[in-house]
């Protein structure tokens, strides 16, 4: 079945309105030999009934993070979600808008995200968020575009080592053919010793691209980088998780000049990778660089109170070629989720699920390292996610743990070779004690 | 009716010691001093503090003050408003689905695997191209996809080709897509027809030229059947021609890009197959592309053996990646869902609909608008305003505005740029002749409403006519205390 409401006489009535006499007429402009003249190769409708019973038998074939407990990372969390979320995100009112180009008819959704760019200031402590990106890689990448932008004659990026592996190879696909080098510093004791940044900064340096915590779970020393980077005038961009802002200090603390995140974690389900959400905030002077769509407040020709898109002259659709970026449809009801999930906690809650995470992270690997052959692969402070090295190929435990219904992480030999029996382990204000005792009485038990 | 209570800005509802959530006790022994001091915070995050009922009335309050689709009829041209069916939502949250993280091992989500793989085949075949890559999270990111795999084939080739030829009706992200991926771009003038200057493209085009980007249809919403001497005057050349797919709701199952000789496309699965728009996004931009492209897409693709699926992540060729995990996922299986519910009829009863509303709408409103390009169009068609400007005063925004009155969200205005006071409407094939009659009617009303009283319009939205001017000079981008 389709949607379409036209009844054949409904159809007749229009096209003799028209003044053609068969739908076929109306695709004159086609040339016939290019005319498809077969129904397309794709497969039969079901209805509503079949395709959920359909659906339903294919979710069923996926261990989903209700039916294996979830110590899976790398951006992308299995945090708790409140109702209140979904309540507000499933108001068609919200979701079923277009892009609030036309003021008097979106103020519902405008006002949704200048409240979601102040709230990520107030989380970053920087003075200028956009109302979104697309997600936590593609951020990385258009934050070197705005630092080329703001530095137009230097040339080199760094980026740490330590920084998420896909992260990294989005930013060398952006900048395949880009008047720039990417060089990554290898961060061999889980982190980016800011010695080594000193040794490999120089006066061409564009940017600086760290993640913290990073990619292992380690801690980076984010103040002392930014130091560095300040020194020779170049960009301090971090890459944060939004969750660990209710304990660690803000991107703005510690000089930051343009922070970037994976937004998933703010109220957002995994689904297989996105849609999530790409943050961005930056240090006021650097407004007019930023890429993507910006909510300003105004006031309406009665002089009240009102929100509007604003700088859009930074934009592909004014810009053309020399926009800041090429983002048009961005994560606006993500957006609006990360919004409502950042109020439902607000400082406190966001406080305690950052505690509660960091507590049962330190416990869970306390307990593993207890396990004969296991050990923490770096000696660093982490906040939720950690690296541990197990006795045998990790690929093989991850794989026997999954039997036990328990995602046990991710195998860092993907990304780091050397890391040959690295196994990194997220754990969430989810997880349980239960859960956690249950996961070293498994990776015990073979 | 509406209801300003709890519609001040959160920070304003803030009220010290209030909170929707409480989480629970830790259940694991506390360590004390887990984090070097220096990087600890001394307070959290300055967030505003409520209660659940604050916030919820907040959010509902504030909803009313939009348009969307499921409340009002959005002919906004190019965007594709149509219905958003509520079985997507429900499906893309079923919990197999929407708590699956993006890591798990590929024997452990063999459901996924298979949507996405059919989808690959599902795109493949629309496209009458070879290969497919769901990666690119919007239309935008599926250009620039698309371009670096075209650097990359001309890379491999050791062909140095700098341009990108674009047609001055195009969508703005075609440049700034072509400008990241490293290209110069050339802007093809459009002819007194509105489809693409042959003379001039061919006056452009010349070794330099590594693709030529078309939307077809045009953002004019008019399909150019100069397209097989295009193609061809291209492909002579060495070049790629590259099809923008904001417009399939045209042409799905009527004709296939890769028939009419285009080598890359992407798709904006949110417009074609309804994904909901979401205020803005999320999106979903997949490309497809000829088989001595295929080698070039992002890694990973979905791939079968045998009955089981698994992500290949082995493209030593692969430009990379342009984001993190497989794509979109939510919102291809939406338009995964609405695949399945039309079937190849459906799909074609879609297209043909669609065409249908647009033509039967124009036929309609050419009574009192301006419409430069002709009497017929594909799925959208773009009115002018001159006329009604130079004899009434009133300018396309004015009609704009008005229509917000009469509750129909405002058709796409000035919007492309080759039409004076452009007014730019796409109906879609999800809206009936009545609905259509009805806001035909109200068009042409509007036409003869006074110039002065429309310049103040709309009347009954909760703000008319916001100061934009003073909002980019003196921008305020967030709440202070």
């Amino acid at each position: 079945m389709s949607y379409v409401l036209n009844t054949p006489a409904d159809q007749r009535a229009m096209l003799q309105a028209i003044g053609v006499s068969s739908l076929a007429d109306l695709f004159q402009a086609i040339p016939a030999k290019f005319r498809l003249e077969r129904p397309l190769n794709v497969p039969e409708a079901l209805c509503e009934l079949d395709l959920q019973q359909h659906t339903e038998q294919l979710a069923g074939r996926n261990l989903s993070a209700d039916r294996a407990v979830c110590f899976l990372g790398g951006g992308s969390y299995d945090h708790f979600i409140p109702a209140v979320v979904d309540a507000v995100a499933s108001r068609s009112e919200y979701y079923t808008a277009y892009t609030p180009y036309q003021a008097e008819a979106s103020q519902g959704s405008l006002q949704a995200f200048f409240e979601y760019q102040t709230l990520i200031c107030q989380l970053t402590g920087l003075d200028v968020a956009n109302a979104s990106l697309y997600e936590g890689g593609s951020a990385v990448a258009e934050s070197v575009l705005m630092a080329m932008s703001i530095h137009p004659k230097r040339t080199k990026v760094l980026i740490a080592e330590s920084v998420h592996p896909e992260y990294r190879r989005t930013l060398a696909t952006y900048a395949a053919n880009l008047p720039i080098q990417v060089a990554t510093l290898p961060t061999p004791k889980g982190f980016l010793d800011p010695d080594d940044l000193r040794k490999a900064i120089d006066d061409q340096t564009l940017c600086v691209i760290v993640q913290h915590p990073n990619f292992f779970g380690c801690l980076e020393e984010a103040d002392a980088l930014g130091k560095v980077c300040k020194q020779r005038g170049a960009l301090y961009v971090v890459s944060f998780d939004p969750i660990s802002l209710g304990i660690l200090k803000r991107p703005g603390q510690y000089g930051a000049d343009i922070a970037v995140a994976e937004g998933q974690c703010l109220g957002n389900p995994m689904v297989y990778g996105g849609p999530y959400l790409g943050i961005m905030a930056c240090r006021e002077e650097f407004v007019r660089k930023i890429p993507g769509r910006l909510v300003g407040q105004t006031t309406d020709r009665h002089g009240k109170r009102c929100w509007v898109l604003t700088l859009q002259t930074r934009e592909q659709h004014i810009r053309r070629e020399k926009a800041t970026s090429n983002i048009c449809t961005n994560q606006g009801l993500f957006a609006l989720r990360a919004a409502v999930y950042l109020t439902a906690l607000g400082p406190q809650g966001l406080r305690e699920t950052a505690n509660l995470c960091l507590q049962k992270a330190h416990y869970l690997a306390d307990e593993l390292k207890k396990v004969p052959g296991v050990a923490l692969a770096f000696q660093r402070p982490y906040f939720k996610e950690f690296t541990v090295t197990v006795p045998g190929d990790a690929a093989a435990v991850i794989e026997r743990m999954l039997q036990a219904r328990i995602h046990a992480g991710l195998p860092a030999r993907r990304w780091y070779p050397a890391l040959a029996n690295g196994i990194t382990i997220a754990v969430t204000e989810q997880r349980t004690r239960r859960e956690l005792d249950a996961y070293v009485a498994a990776l015990r038990g073979g | 009716m509406t209801n300003n209570q709890s519609t001040e800005l959160l920070f304003e509802l803030s009220h010290a010691g209030r909170r929707c959530q409480r989480l629970p006790a830790s259940d694991v022994p506390a360590a004390l001093d887990l984090l070097p001091a220096d990087a600890v915070a001394d307070a959290p995050p300055p967030l505003p503090e409520v209660g659940e009922i604050d916030l919820i009335r907040h959010f509902v309050n504030l909803s009313k003050r939009n348009m969307s689709i499921d409340t009002n009829f959005y002919p906004l041209g190019s965007c594709t408003m149509k219905y958003n069916p509520k079985r997507h939502e429900r499906l893309a949250s079923l919990p197999g689905m929407a708590n699956l993280h993006p890591l798990t091992p590929d024997a452990a989500c063999q459901g996924m695997l298979h949507v996405l793989w059919e989808m690959q085949n599902i795109l493949t075949e629309i496209a009458g191209l070879d290969a497919v890559s769901l990666q690119p999270a919007a239309g935008a990111q599926g250009e620039l996809t698309a371009l670096l795999v075209a650097a990359a084939h001309f890379g491999d080739q050791g062909q140095e080709r700098t341009r990108v030829l674009i047609p001055d009706s195009a969508h703005g992200t075609n440049p700034a897509s072509a400008a990241i991926a490293g290209f110069d771009t050339v802007s093809i003038k459009s002819n007194e027809r509105g489809l693409v200057d042959v003379a001039d493209l061919k006056a452009k085009l010349d070794d330099r030229t590594a693709v030529f980007m078309i939307t077809n249809p045009n953002t004019l919403g008019l399909f150019d059947g100069q397209i097989a001497e295009i193609t061809g005057l291209l492909h002579d050349r060495g070049a790629l021609v590259y099809l923008d797919g904001a417009n399939m709701n045209a042409i799905v199952g009527m004709t296939r890009p890769g028939d009419f000789g285009i080598d890359m496309m992407h798709y904006n699965v949110h417009k074609t197959f309804t994904g909901p728009h979401g205020a803005g996004g999320p999106g979903s931009g997949p490309i497809a592309v000829r088989s001595f492209l295929a080698g070039y897409l992002p890694a990973p693709m979905v791939v079968k053996h045998g009955d089981r699926y698994k992500l290949d992540h082995d493209r030593p060729k692969s430009i990379g990646r342009v984001r993190s995990f497989f794509g979109n996922v939510g919102i291809l299986l939406r338009g995964w869902c609405y695949i399945r519910t039309l079937g190849p009829a459906g799909l074609r009863e879609m297209t043909e609909n669609a065409v249908l509303n647009a033509n039967y709408l124009l036929s309609r409103v050419k009574a009192a608008y301006e419409v430069p390009h002709g009497d017929r169009c594909m799925h959208e068609f773009v009115a002018s305003a001159r006329n009604l400007k130079r004899q009434r005063g009133t300018s396309a925004m004015d009609v704009a505005k008005r229509l917000l009155d009469f509750g129909y969200h405002a058709p796409t205005v000035y919007f492309p740029l080759v039409v004076p006071e452009a007014i730019m409407i796409e109906p879609t094939e999800t809206e009936s002749k009545a609905t259509l009659d009805a806001f035909a009617d109200t068009l042409l009303k509007i036409r003869e409403e006074d110039a002065a009283f429309l310049h103040d319009a709309p009347y009954t939205t909760p703000i008319s006519r916001p100061d934009e001017i003073k909002a980019a000079k003196e921008p305020i981008l967030r709440w202070k205390p």
